[in-house]
């Protein structure tokens, strides 16, 4: 038994957090479900799913403004995230939390409001290789309205940001830097808060994309400084369609609506409208309250468990899980950053990803296969795609052994 | 219950593909992308008089579109443009409908257990999209998306 072993025994009791998770218990293709796609999204404890249930069920109706006593508890409910969210991420202020659909909406608003209002000709915004798309695709679409450019800080072999070449493109140029805390296609934690350091050193703001590092790691928004952070509810085990974007208060101040609409405004006159401060002038129309309802009970789950805790299992799993594949012959682990998240992306020679996917899938194992949307790293290694194993504190070590076996089992097919 | 996907004849397609090659003479000519799964491949014909006197392909992708390319190239030749589009035809019917499986397809009879993966469909007709495209002369390069 390997050291691993007993330190993941010794500290957390994985089967009373698995029995939390009712999509965990299920049988695919009649065997056991081994779920291994949790950067995707993660499966929902049964708090989540009973806070949305208990909302439709007994607390359903719009929020603000609403004097009935329905509309009134739908509204402390709601704002109660918002709190919950501002202690998840150690904000100085409710006010600095925006409710959006997810990271994506959270960057695509930065851009189209700070971004639009701030960018020029000739301006640069600094991304790196390891970007989701969500992360970059913005920013071009942006620079090429504005006549700017999006560069990109390279990465090494391992995965890891080369911050001498970071440091060659900060220039006077620079406006933004936005880059990922925590890397989806090859779990790379980023030294974000010297990043961050660096950018600001520049002149520039610094945004970070927190969707990878929201559910594996503690975040502190006001020790990073960083000047805008975004994660997804859906993967800190909330539901889909809602996420959050934090924004310094002087910032968001200053910033331009993005949606026109109810809720977001002050005054309106057929002729003129004035809006609303933060954070209700970038909330246009009804949100998804059940969905920022279920994120709440996400986000105390996580706290009641410990992030630390479940950044220590996942840490366990990843060393077990890196050991053990590694008994397959022929495989190759893609990112080996010196600090990783618990994401295992690999090669198996000559056996292209998806076919390992379907296979895996019969022996009831879920893995993501593919480009991860984000080709550019794909494209770094040399590679169309990888086969992604991804971890939550709810997998256990028996899980990364039936891996590593169906992937034995999968070389012997093909060979 | 896999073994109906990965019969033993994409298997040896996959591992041997036939006619993966360039081809230096061909007069149509078109690039197929899935950009889910990252797989691209070029598509060579060269027609005479209508018909396909040469097929082949170069590319990469998984053991089924990989497999999809070898077996059509095979399956093309000598083929007229008609006979090649019915063929297609046929072929994406087999995959995304529950119609019985016809028994004019020969070889590519092999594909019938993809129609029970949705997912992997796009693999199967990677090819077959990309011929489409060659002999509609296009410049575009296809896509399954």
């Amino acid at each position: 038994m390997s050291t691993a072993t007993s330190t993941v025994s010794a500290r957390f009791d994985v089967e009373k957090v698995r029995a939390d998770f009712p999509a965990l218990h299920q049988r695919i293709h009649g065997q056991p479900l081994v779920y291994l796609d949790s950067a995707a999204t993660a499966q929902k404890p049964l708090c989540v799913i009973q806070a949305i249930r208990r909302f439709y069920e007994s607390d359903c109706a719009n929020i603000h403004r609403g004097v009935h006593e329905l509309s009134q508890r739908s509204t402390a409910l709601y704002e109660a995230v918002r709190v919950k969210a501002q202690r998840f991420l150690n904000a100085s202020h409710a006010e600095e939390i925006i409710f959006v659909r997810g990271a994506t909406e959270g960057i695509n608003l930065v851009a189209g409001t700070w971004g639009r209002k701030n960018l020029k000709e000739g301006d640069e915004i600094i991304v790196s290789a390891l970007e989701h798309h969500s992360n970059l695709v913005p920013w071009q679409m942006l620079c090429e309205e504005k006549g700017a450019r999006v560069l990109a800080i390279p990465i090494d072999d391992r995965g890891d940001l080369i911050l001498e070449e970071y440091e060659k493109l900060l220039s006077p140029q620079t406006r933004l830097v936005a880059v990922s805390h925590v890397s989806n296609a090859l779990g790379t934690i980023n030294p974000i808060e010297t990043v961050i350091a660096m950018a600001h050193r520049a002149g520039a703001l610094a945004l970070v994309d927190g969707a990878q590092a929201a559910p594996h790691v503690h975040v502190d928004v006001q020790a990073l400084d960083a000047d805008f952070y975004v994660f997804s509810g859906h993967k800190v085990l909330g539901p889909t369609g809602v996420g959050v974007l934090y924004g310094k208060s002087k910032l968001l101040a200053a910033m331009p609506p993005y949606h026109g609409g109810g809720d977001m405004i002050r005054k309106v006159t057929l002729e003129k409208t004035t809006y609303a401060d933060p954070p209700h002038r970038f909330e246009a129309g009804t949100p998804n309250i059940s969905g920022g309802i279920g994120l709440g009970a996400a986000l105390d789950y996580i706290a009641a468990i410990g992030i630390e805790e479940i950044a220590a299992q996942e840490h366990d799993l990843l060393v077990y899980g890196t050991e053990t594949l590694q008994t397959v012959p022929g495989l190759r682990i893609v990112g080996t950053a010196r600090q990783k998240a618990a994401v295992l992306s690999f090669v198996l020679d000559g056996i292209h990803p998806h076919d390992i996917g379907t296979l895996l899938d019969r022996m009831g194992i879920a893995v993501r296969t593919g480009h991860h949307c984000a080709q550019p790293v794909m494209t770094r290694f040399g590679i169309p795609a990888t086969t992604r194993a991804s971890l939550a504190f709810y997998n256990t070590l028996a899980e990364l052994d039936a891996l590593a076996e169906g992937l034995k089992e999968v070389r012997e097919r093909f060979s | 219950m896999v073994d109906d996907l990965y019969q033993e004849i994409i298997l040896d397609h996959s591992k041997r593909p036939r006619n993966c090659r360039h081809m230096a003479d061909a007069n149509c000519a078109a690039e197929g992308h899935n950009p889910l799964c990252g797989d691209q491949l070029t598509l060579y014909l060269r027609m005479e008089d209508d018909r396909v006197a040469d097929a082949s392909f170069q590319g990469s992708g998984c053991a089924i579109s990989t497999a999809a390319a070898s077996l059509m190239t095979e399956t093309l030749k000598g083929a007229s443009r008609e006979q090649a589009l019915v063929l297609m035809e046929r072929l994406h019917q087999m995959l995304t409908t529950d119609t019985p499986v016809r028994n004019d397809l020969g070889k590519l009879v092999v594909f019938c257990g993809v129609r029970e993966y949705p997912a992997r469909v796009k693999c199967a007709t990677l090819a077959w999209h990309t011929l489409k495209s060659a002999l509609s002369n296009s410049v575009e390069p296809v896509t399954t998306e």
